[in-house]
């Protein structure tokens, strides 16, 4: 069973370095959001210094979304969805196995970004490893949340708009303690309640989440 | 609605038995008290016209539907509630051919091969079907035609009794189609069962021992 | 020994509402009591708590705006929950009047959700100075519960096929009730670092006897009114599920006739 999982997650990396220019995609979306609220606000330094911590969450769930739209729709498409939902595996265990493979080509080079964006935001250095580990912490939440809207939307032709009405209402929680955990940071004060409680919450998504989106593939497809 | 003319094997016990099944599609009735039974080595054909329910009873054969009604039972189980580890006795080929496009044939064959931990070599298989020259292209530079025949060698990697074939004829030139038929009557003599849907019954009536029609 | 015939009780209870012209009758005849009885209700506890109830030591009258803002946020959290378990009992037991019972709850239930963010901003406007608080536990998550029914009926009109809608739906309303109570202590632990408890938080010292008894009317009333609702538009949906079938044939034939 579990060589069933290693067998996805290696086919789907395979095929996400192939086509790296929908990889890269979501990481230029992630820098050109972050890069705009200036724009929309001010460069006054202390102004900025006061939005750092929510630009670079707002940025990071807008872009984890656009990232997961079409993670089961290309499957979908070419019959592999099928294969799949019959597969010698628990179709949780398969989606959960497609979840982390897309975590570790979107999320993590987000983990590396994601400090360049907070010190042009004039974030202290000394807060930048508590905003990794948040955003490691929460980034899966984001992905397991956007994969289930993207297997609820798998059989719509207008899925990517729907996915966001769906899902944003539900990433309330990450922002508030991912923000949370930033701020604290900033200030130089402890980082461990809101990191715990994005903690559990990654945990819960996890958990649940693939079982959910399973669920939702199997059902648009039947 | 359902015909079943006559079986190759009548002393042998059915393995796939379907009873009065019912299939809806969109709140729509497609099938209605279907009944047909397979023994070891035998190959249903199921014909039908265009919107007739012939991929719907495939689907729900393959346990990726479930039926409105009825039962089927495959060895004892229910295909839609067969547990993962028996779902490799399966192989369901559909419209689409669950191939992935950014792969090369060759990863392609290997990944299904290794997935359904099945047995054979792929080699033999690429010379069978003529693929050789094609072998280390993507799959999206393929015609459809060499796209069906890597499709169906991805069948043939895979260690199930119960082939579940939509239409494999499409696309496919008359060499492809030998191939197929040839197919069909080697995984019959291993004891294997198929159901084959098909409008063009002529061209499979030899291989055929059982006629559904829809 | 004994519970053998009682669960076989429970479930012919159980099937007979899975019948959809049973369920139809049930609350044909249901609906008339809910509407005579909701109107009294809402009558008496309006009258009572607009009028007889004292004013508020502090808020004046203002405050009397809470028989229609907490009936109304208490029926859009409960809308929720009931759609969500008819919807999960829906999809577990294939059921399609649980799915049915879904899709009549959620207008419902968004539309008293909007009710409590319409009545919570003009309570606001006397309270805070302004209509919208930002800074609102309470306001932020019936925003977000709102976004939660709009999606939900959004996924649902997208679909071409019911059934379809109907089982993928569900997944998402179950996906949301497992969330809620996730943002609404988050939204309140937000708030709370955010700024302090506001003046309503505390909701004053303590309800009097006289503003309380009108409020539960107007609860009981407001609950009454929304099953009768629910009543009304069960049975239009049943209909429009079983058009085809020859029980509403005969039904729309009689009342031809």
């Amino acid at each position: 069973m579990l060589d069933v999982v290693l067998h996805i997650l290696r086919r789907d990396l395979r095929l996400a370095f192939r086509r790296w220019s929908e990889l890269a995609t979501p990481l230029i979306f992630f820098v050109i959001i972050a890069s705009l609220f200036p724009l929309a606000a001010t460069p006054d330094e202390a102004q900025l210094r006061s939005i750092g911590a929510a630009v670079i969450w707002m940025s990071a769930l807008l872009s984890s979304l656009l990232a997961l739209d079409g993670l089961f729709r290309a499957d979908s498409e070419d019959g592999s969805m099928e294969q799949l939902i019959l597969a010698p595996a628990p179709l949780g265990l398969v989606v959960l196995a497609k979840i982390v493979a897309h975590w570790a080509v979107s999320g993590v080079p987000l983990l590396v970004l994601a400090p360049l964006v907070a010190m042009s935001f004039y974030l202290p250095l000394a807060a930048l490893p508590e905003l990794i580990a948040a955003l490691a912490l929460a980034t899966p939440t984001l992905s397991v949340l956007a994969a289930v809207g993207a297997a609820l939307t798998v059989s719509l032709r207008a899925g990517g708009t729907i996915i966001g009405l769906l899902i944003l209402p539900l990433t309330g929680p990450v922002l508030i303690f991912g923000t949370r955990a930033t701020e604290l940071a900033a200030l130089g004060e402890s980082v461990a309640g809101p990191l715990y409680l994005l903690a559990s919450l990654a945990v819960l998504a996890v958990s649940l989440g693939p079982l959910i989106a399973a669920a939702a593939v199997r059902t648009a497809l039947e | 609605m359902a015909s079943a003319t006559h079986g190759d094997h009548f002393g042998a016990c059915p393995v796939l038995t379907v009873t009065s099944l019912e299939v809806r599609r969109g709140g729509i009735g497609l099938l209605r008290d279907l009944s047909f039974e397979l023994s070891p080595g035998q190959t249903a054909l199921v014909t039908g016209a265009n919107g007739s329910g012939k991929t719907s009873l495939l689907r729900v054969l393959a346990g990726l539907a479930v039926p409105a009604a009825g039962r089927i039972d495959w060895h004892g189980k229910t295909p839609h509630r067969l547990p993962p580890e028996d779902r490799g006795d399966i192989a369901y080929l559909g419209h689409r051919d669950g191939l992935k496009r950014e792969l090369t044939v060759d990863e392609n064959l290997r990944f299904c091969r290794s997935f359904w931990k099945g047995r054979g070599a792929v080699e033999p298989l690429i010379a069978e079907l003529r693929l050789e020259a094609c072998r280390h292209r993507y799959v999206r530079r393929l015609s459809a035609g060499q796209r069906r025949r890597v499709a169906l060698a991805c069948l043939r990697l895979k260690p199930a009794r119960l082939w579940l074939l939509d239409e494999p004829l499409t696309n496919l030139d008359a060499r492809g189609t030998d191939v197929v038929i040839e197919w069909l009557g080697r995984h019959a003599a291993e004891g294997g069962v198929a159901v084959v849907s098909t409008h063009r019954p002529q061209r499979l009536a030899t291989a055929a021992s059982i006629e559904v029609a829809l | 020994m004994n519970a053998v015939p009682i669960r076989r009780r429970l479930w012919r209870a159980f099937h007979r509402l899975g019948s959809p012209p049973y369920v139809y009758r049930l609350a044909g005849r249901l609906s008339p009591w809910l509407g005579v009885t909701s109107c009294v209700l809402l009558a008496v506890g309006a009258f009572w708590g607009l009028v007889l109830a004292p004013p508020d030591y502090l808020q004046g009258d203002s405050f009397r705006i809470i028989y229609i803002h907490v009936p109304s946020a208490y029926l859009s959290m409960g809308g929720y929950v009931l759609m969500a378990v008819a919807a999960a009992i829906g999809y577990i037991w294939r059921m399609k009047l649980a799915h049915g019972l879904a899709v009549c709850v959620a207008p419902l239930g968004a539309w008293f959700t909007a009710l409590a963010l319409v009545t919570g901003g003009i309570w606001g406007k006397p309270t805070w100075g302004t209509y919208w608080e930002w800074g609102d536990a309470r306001l932020m998550f019936e925003l977000l519960l709102l976004f939660l029914y709009i999606g939900y009926m959004v996924l649902r009109m997208s679909f071409d096929d019911r059934e379809k809608a109907d089982r993928v739906s569900a997944l998402l309303a179950v996906v949301g009730v497992v969330n809620v109570p996730i943002i609404h202590y988050s939204v309140e632990w937000w708030t709370t670092l955010h700024q302090g408890p506001t003046l309503i938080r505390e909701g004053g010292p303590s309800i009097t006897m006289d503003m309380l008894i009108p409020l539960l009317i107007m609860l009981a009333g407001f609950s009454l009114f929304f099953g009768w609702l629910l009543c009304k538009r069960l049975q239009g949906e049943i209909l429009r599920r079983e058009s085809r079938t020859r029980w509403v044939r005969t039904l729309a034939a009689e009342a031809g006739a």
